[in-house]
């Protein structure tokens, strides 16, 4: 009894570890998501993606995914595991999972690998990003219209370039309304704990800020935004639920149309290694309806959104970097692999970039 | 409002979970039982009592509904480990993995809806009393039985026939056995009593924090509490000043960021597990000390012979 006991509690934890079965002959697409697909944030928008897939492709293809997986030796074990059942293409969602990808994706050259938001690539590696940024220079320049005090706060994750090109983004946003305006940048080390999150934003509030931005995954800032009337945005999928006053946009991402067309490549074999950054004119990046502001700043966030669909880079000089140096000449715009290794901050943020 | 003020009450909300769920099982270990469930305890109390916050439209119910979810989730491991004498270690890891699994299928339903959160305590006259006010009457309830928690649980355990008896089982099951107390019986009721705690703590989670369900949402706070009663060295009191500490030199780094001091994020973030490794190595310096309050029996399953 004890032991049959703790059998079906062992078999039960590791059912819910992964979904999905298995046949011979229908493409197996398989995902590994660095967060709960109940984050309702970016973990779930990316399974928002394989269910369009699941749906847009019906019966050839069946999905699997693991969610939760912690970057580092956790993630080695997961794509070797998702390779060893059978899947036939493998999307890894988070960054940390890069140097497992390149591992895996090594050791089975049969199988293929997409990564988001990497830069390391192989013959079966792939990589694609969306252009996060672009909607967060409209939210900066969103936030510098309405913040009545010229200073935001910034929830941010990890220092890195992913983050920190949003950060410069959001500023470079901001500038252009006003050129004095302030950002208080505050790291959580994690992508998501609400409480953590939500510590960060009463902080901010406490000390200032009277707008808050995030790049981390849950909701939980935003509420502290709403309870203190004040504002914020919404990050990876519309949070306007959780924030009907405080929501003033959000930075959504829509994986499904890539996804369906990249699945069909692998099926009918033209699936290649690719490098693609996909933004707001394809529709990977898409701002929720512009909320809880004045008509005059909804119309200006608008002509900045179609401004940018028509093909503009908020990387567009000139920019300076933090130092005063000059980074971006009058009309330059910024390569895609310097955006991509970005490791300094633009000039009028007053803090220093960890490294 | 004053920062320091605004500061303390943000170090309160976060210090309450933790400090809930450590008494709570601090106790449990106190009658000589090692359950590592209560990450697993903890999210399924938070789970609960979103939903049930949700479905009735009280916070309250929902608190109710979360204190019993985590007692009745801990009576699992107590039939486990207590009845069938299985070992405390493995129990409690899968008791862990469990709820996190299981809350989660419990909860694909509530993910996205915006919850009831507690309202906060108001007392004409006291709340808006200058400086201490808000601090003192101005805080959610859980706050409050919190530290009505730990109060009761030192009074119990050190002042009480019953207290005794709980840790003298925990220190020899045998020898209390010897004398015709019915162990078994005890440690049901401190296992069920820890449940209940790491479930209001989940509950203080959804219901008060950030009033939401989300998978995972406790984010390793179980695993935190349970550093904290080896960090207050099963001392009730302890475990209250060691949970504000962990909570102040985390609100503490955020603060140091946004006002711009350059420390490295990632030295200020591991701070709080660097303070409690600090306290514990000094902690475990006097060894004398240390046996003391260790419950002998510990983690050692106990069968009666008849």
């Amino acid at each position: 009894m004890k032991r049959l006991l703790i059998a079906l509690m062992a078999t039960a934890a590791s059912l819910s570890m992964v979904v999905g079965a298995q046949a011979a002959d229908k493409l197996k697409a398989c995902w590994v998501y660095v967060g709960p697909i109940g984050d309702f944030g970016y973990s779930y928008q990316h399974n928002q993606g394989r269910l369009e897939a699941e749906k847009a492709l019906g019966d050839k293809i069946e999905t699997s995914y693991l969610e939760n997986v912690a970057e580092g030796p956790d993630a080695d074990r997961a794509f070797e595991r998702l390779a060893r059942e059978g899947c036939g293409i493998i999307f890894g969602t988070s960054f940390g999972f890069m140097d497992s990808m390149v591992k895996v994706a090594k050791k089975f050259p049969d199988i293929k690998f997409e990564h988001a938001t990497g830069y390391k690539t192989a013959d079966n590696l792939g990589v694609y990003n969306a252009r996060f940024y672009e909607g967060r220079y409209v939210m900066g320049q969103i936030a510098a219209k309405v913040s009545k005090k010229g200073v935001a706060g910034y929830i941010g994750s990890f220092p890195i370039p992913e983050v920190v090109m949003g950060i410069n983004a959001f500023m470079l946003g901001a500038q252009s309304v006003n050129p004095d305006f302030k950002l208080k940048i505050v790291w959580v080390s994690s992508w998501f704990d609400p409480g953590k999150e939500a510590d960060a934003a009463k902080t901010l509030f406490d000390q200032g800020v009277d707008i808050i931005s995030q790049h981390t995954d849950s909701t939980a800032p935003l509420q502290v935004a709403e309870e203190r009337g004040l504002h914020g945005f919404g990050q990876s999928s519309d949070m306007i639920k959780f924030a009907p006053h405080a929501q003033l946009t959000s930075n959504t991402d829509e994986w499904g149309p890539y996804y369906i067309e990249r699945i069909k490549a692998a099926l009918d074999g033209t699936w290649k290694p690719d490098n693609v950054w996909l933004g707001i004119k394809d529709g990977a990046v898409v701002l929720s309806p512009f909320t809880n502001m004045p008509d005059d700043v909804k119309a200006m966030a608008e002509a900045s959104e179609k401004k940018i669909t028509d093909g503009w880079n908020p990387f567009t000089g000139p920019v300076y970097k933090q130092d005063g140096s000059e980074w971006l000449k009058d009309g330059q715009v910024a390569k895609d692999e310097v955006l991509l290794g970005m490791n300094f901050y633009v000039k009028g943020i007053d803090d220093k970039l960890p490294q | 409002m004053d920062i320091t003020i605004a500061i303390l009450l943000t170090i309160a909300t976060a210090a309450t979970p933790l400090l809930i769920a450590a008494i709570g099982e601090l106790v449990v270990e106190r009658s000589g039982v090692l359950n590592l469930g209560v990450e697993g305890m903890m999210i399924m109390g938070a789970v609960g009592g979103f939903g049930a916050g949700y479905l009735t439209g009280s916070a309250w119910l929902g608190l109710l509904a979360a204190i019993a979810i985590g007692a009745l989730f801990s009576l699992l491991f107590a039939v486990m480990t207590l009845s069938l004498a299985t070992n405390q270690v493995a129990t409690g890891l899968s008791l862990t993995l469990l709820g996190l699994g299981f809350s989660g299928m419990m909860g694909t339903g509530f993910v996205g809806l915006p919850g009831q959160r507690l309202p906060d305590l108001y007392i004409p006259g006291l709340t808006t009393l200058p400086v201490v006010g808000e601090f003192l009457f101005g805080q959610d309830p859980i706050f409050y039985i919190s530290i009505a928690l730990t109060a009761g649980v030192a009074w119990f355990l050190f002042k009480t026939r019953a207290g005794l008896t709980l840790r003298s089982i925990g220190d020899s099951h045998g020898s209390a056995h010897a004398l015709g107390i019915n162990v078994i019986r005890y440690r049901y009721m401190a296992v069920i009593f820890g449940g209940a705690c790491a479930g209001l703590a989940g509950g203080q989670l959804s219901l008060v924090y950030t009033p939401q369900w989300v998978e995972n949402m406790s984010a390793g706070r179980g695993w935190i509490a349970l550093a904290l009663v080896v960090f207050a060295s099963w001392r009730p009191w302890r475990v209250l000043v060691g949970a504000y500490i962990f909570g102040a030199v985390w609100i503490g780094q955020l603060h140091a960021q946004a006002f711009g001091i350059p420390v490295p994020p990632q030295i200020l973030s591991s701070l709080p597990y660097l303070a409690t490794i600090v306290v514990l190595v000094l902690i475990s310096r006097n060894k004398r000390l240390t046996m003391m309050n260790t419950p002998a029996s510990l983690g050692q399953p106990f069968v009666p012979d008849r």
